[in-house]
């Protein structure tokens, strides 16, 4: 067994996030994730360089979408020797190949690779009526003539209504929005601290832009220069006055469309590498990877939230390394709603919650607040699901080496009651 | 980019009827080519040391010397040691019959003295511009004509090879000062001179600025692709096809010399070549010019590059056989309505190039301006049809050039042998009447 080394965050590369049907109406997810490859080869100088690996994903998957990453790879300035995979796991896809990669290289089995992700919600895979589709399955089976107008008697009128896919939990059949709606009840999470949550995130978002943080971090795409979503001049008063979008059968109804995410399409991806390939290649290291932990919850039949599987698997993460809460420099926890981030504070600030669910002695505690997504979050970006894990890693790791040291944690929910996180520092 | 469509309609056969005069297809370079596509006529009045000079990149470059008849790919004249009325008559002895054997984009190289000396000489010396600029409207066929006004000491290589080349297409009508080389040796593999150095192209992401860096990797440099962060995706594009790097960078920013530095620093240590080529227009007359226009066009065109250059010049970034080279236009040297501003910027980068030359020197260093004229380009592509046929019209070429014409020129200045080359302003502008 090889020592393990920590992985090396070197640098990152998006496409400005469009909500769906905007300027990236038109985009596939090829064609996203592949633009968003070349850039990062771009800024690296990776053009026909071979990398040990690329994993990316998509949560929202055309069946023709096989292979998606080795497609773009081969479509992408980077050799074609460069091998690739997918890899899904919901909202938590980008960050999970980031952990994918970043192992790999920990133990030595790949010297650099790029962790990436892609969505879109304007082409999403609108199917076939599964009806039709076992008629023509069937037909396709059908030996002989007969057996073939057998299959055809199968035919109904309602079968050219196409399958489209819901943004809806399979098991429950709530969409991702009730459910954080329910949680931000249970947590009696407020309409007033949401939307300042979302305004600072628009504020952060755009400050962040105006003072070229984004120049090595995004590179256009399609005319779009910056976030689509971004609303500089938010504010919590003007978000006060939009009307709740979910949760509008409880008492007090809190989520509007003003602080939680719309649906977006766009794509990311980050360069990691070991220490030694980077000096080799006379690029930088900004920071590292010190390990990553993912959770799950049962939101089915159990108490927990669709969305808290983070808070779970936080206190797992500091624990292994031996840390609290509080020591951290930045914290970036992924704006899938307001509600959500504000919840998962509120439980790990909570004695009897933390006692009683997490097991532990006493609560992880209050962050300071102004550590909090300071560049903006996916509020503001907006949230293409399989790529907010990479805008979040290279984000970080930029300010991490802004700050010439520290720490930080990334938290992200996920559909299917999971959730994933990971702790970067600085590169010394 | 618009076609030239009169270029290709004066071919055919009914063009030829009805007489309208051939546009010529110019000799550009390609990889592999030799230097010129026949032999090459070599003639001296006096010494004739930059004759022996020329004769020896010949003969490098496996190119014959013409006999007494047939067509010329090229005639070169060192009349460096010229100095009374009378050497004249020998010029003209020589260049008469010989501009007679110039075959289609032929080259005419005359090798000058300095102007100066007695009032015989300095006025001989100063002849010899009239001479190649007269020539230079009357050879046909994409030929160009050229002076070297060469220093007693002076190497004049990279600056005969590229004026003979085809990289030089639509440089016609120039006087270049050779000197002493400040710094540099001939390229170790002349098909690709830039190899192992590392150019910096600002304003990369299209037009002139990608041909830069496209040809500049076509030559072997490593590049680094400047432009600001809104221009990325083209940017991105232009540096993975040069197989260098993409920097988003607004170069007007306060700190943006500071991050361009260290981005090279990081990156590769050392930068051998650095090409201004970032520039914007805000046309308007000057009766009716604003302060916004007026500013962000100094900003971008003139002060960027003083202060890139400043904190170039102070750092210890540039490598030993550093190039600086600007680009210019000819609307800085002639002037042009609506263009106070770009004018003022352009012709004020002149006047640096011009300054800082001398400052360098003993750095190794030189810096030069590349004015292009009429090029091809999106922005040309969007004038009224009336200016761009006379844009294109009124050279000695009678075309446009095409950007990489003028990345060809800022190729050779950015070549280490090209040490004897510095504070010089070289149109691409196929002789146009404009500036001239």
């Amino acid at each position: 067994m090889p020592n393990v080394r920590k992985a090396a965050v070197i640098g990152g590369n998006r496409i400005p996030f469009a909500r769906a049907n905007g300027a990236y109406a038109t985009a596939s997810n090829l064609d996203m994730l592949t633009a968003t490859l070349d850039g990062l080869a771009a800024r690296f100088g990776l053009a026909g360089a071979t990398l040990g690996e690329v994993v990316g994903g998509a949560v929202l998957k055309h069946s023709r979408d096989r292979d998606l990453t080795r497609e773009a790879v081969l479509g992408s300035t980077l050799s074609p020797r460069t091998p690739a995979y997918d890899l899904q796991q919901a909202c938590g896809t980008g960050l999970q190949t980031a952990v994918a990669v970043a192992n790999k290289i920990a133990l030595g089995q790949i010297e650099s690779g790029i962790a990436a992700g892609v969505d879109t919600a304007s082409d999403a895979p609108v199917a076939l009526n599964d009806g039709l589709r076992r008629v023509l399955m069937e037909l396709n089976g059908a030996k002989t003539p007969l057996a073939r107008l057998k299959a055809l008697r199968g035919l109904r009128p309602g079968q050219i209504v196409p399958e489209i896919p819901r943004n809806a939990e399979p098991r429950t059949g709530l969409s991702m929005g009730e459910h954080a709606a329910i949680t931000a009840q249970e947590w009696q999470v407020g309409r007033e601290e949401q939307d300042e949550l979302a305004a600072a995130s628009h504020r952060n978002l755009a400050a962040a832009y105006d003072r070229g943080f984004f120049d090595d971090l995004v590179t256009p795409y399609l005319g779009l220069t910056r976030d689509a979503n971004l609303r500089p001049d938010s504010s919590a008063e003007k978000l006060a006055k939009l009307k709740p979008v979910f949760g509008k059968d409880l008492e007090h109804p809190t989520m509007t469309a003003g602080n939680s995410t719309p649906l977006t399409d766009g794509a990311s991806a980050v360069l990691l590498g070991s220490d030694e390939w980077a000096a080799q290649n006379r690029l930088p290291v900004l920071a590292h990877v010190v390990d990553a932990q993912t959770a799950a919850v049962d939101h089915v039949h159990g108490r927990d939230g669709l969305l808290t599987a983070p808070v779970y698997a936080v206190p797992v993460l500091l624990e292994r390394n031996g840390l609290t809460l509080q020591d951290f420099d930045f914290y970036e926890i992924h704006e899938a709603f307001a509600s959500t981030v504000l919840a998962t504070l509120k439980a790990w600030e909570d004695p009897a919650f933390t006692k009683e669910r997490l097991g532990l002695d006493a609560p992880l505690g209050a962050i300071d607040r102004s550590r909090l997504n300071v560049v903006g979050s996916s509020l503001a970006t907006g949230h293409p699901f399989a790529a907010t894990g990479g805008r979040i890693v290279a984000t970080l790791a930029k300010l991490l080496h802004e700050n010439k040291g520290g720490r930080g944690l990334i938290s992200i929910c996920a559909a299917g009651g999971q959730g994933v996180t990971m702790i970067l520092e600085a590169a010394a | 980019m618009t076609t030239d469509r009169l270029a290709g309609f004066s071919h055919t056969p009914i063009a030829r009827l009805v007489g309208v005069p051939a546009i010529p297809v110019l000799r550009r370079h390609t990889p592999g080519a030799p230097l010129l596509d026949g032999p090459a006529l070599v003639g001296a009045v006096g010494a004739g040391t930059f004759a022996k000079q020329a004769r020896a990149l010949l003969g490098e470059a496996g190119i014959v010397e013409a006999g007494n008849d047939g067509k010329v790919a090229a005639v070169v004249l060192d009349a460096a040691g010229a100095s009374t009325v009378d050497d004249l008559s020998t010029v003209q002895a020589f260049l008469t019959p010989a501009v007679r054997r110039l075959a289609p984009s032929g080259r005419l190289v005359v090798i000058g003295p300095l102007v100066g000396g007695d009032p015989e000489a300095a006025a001989v010396a100063q002849a010899l511009e009239g001479i190649v600029r007269s020539a230079g409207k009357e050879v046909r066929a994409g030929a160009t004509a050229n002076l070297l006004v060469v220093e007693p000491d002076a190497n004049i290589e990279s600056a005969l090879g590229f004026f003979l080349s085809g990289r030089s297409a639509y440089v016609s009508g120039q006087v270049v000062r050779v000197g002493a080389s400040v710094s540099g040796a001939p390229p170790a593999d002349p098909e690709r001179p830039l190899t192992g150095r590392l150019a910096v192209v600002t304003g990369a992401a299209r037009g002139i600025g990608a041909a830069i860096a496209a040809t500049l990797a076509r030559d072997g440099a490593g590049i680094v692709a400047v432009d600001v962060p809104a221009a990325g995706a083209a940017l991105s594009e232009v540096a993975n096809r040069a197989g260098g790097t993409a920097l988003q960078l607004d170069i007007t920013a306060p700190d943006a010399a500071e991050r361009l530095l260290a981005h090279v620093r990081e990156r590769h240590g050392r930068l051998d070549v650095m090409v201004h080529n970032a520039g914007i227009t805000r046309d308007k007359l000057l009766a009716n010019m604003d302060a916004d226009r007026w500013n962000a066009v100094l900003a971008v065109n003139l002060r960027a590059q003083l202060a890139i250059n400043e904190a170039l010049l102070g750092s210890d970034v540039l490598g030993e056989t550093g190039r600086i080279v600007c680009v210019a236009s000819t609307s800085g040297i002639a002037g042009n309505r609506g263009q106070t501003n770009y004018a003022a910027s352009k012709a004020g980068v002149i006047g640096m190039v011009r300054a800082t030359a001398p400052r360098i020197a003993d750095r190794g260093a030189t810096i030069n301006a590349v004015a292009p004229g009429f090029i091809e380009t999106e922005m040309t592509a969007k004038m009224p049809l009336g200016t761009r046929e006379a844009g294109r019209r009124i050279n000695s070429l009678r075309q446009g050039g095409l950007p990489v014409d003028v990345a060809e020129t800022v190729g050779w200045l950015g070549s280490s042998a090209s040490g004897g080359v510095t504070g010089q302003v070289v149109r691409v502008c196929g002789q146009s009447l404009l500036g001239a």
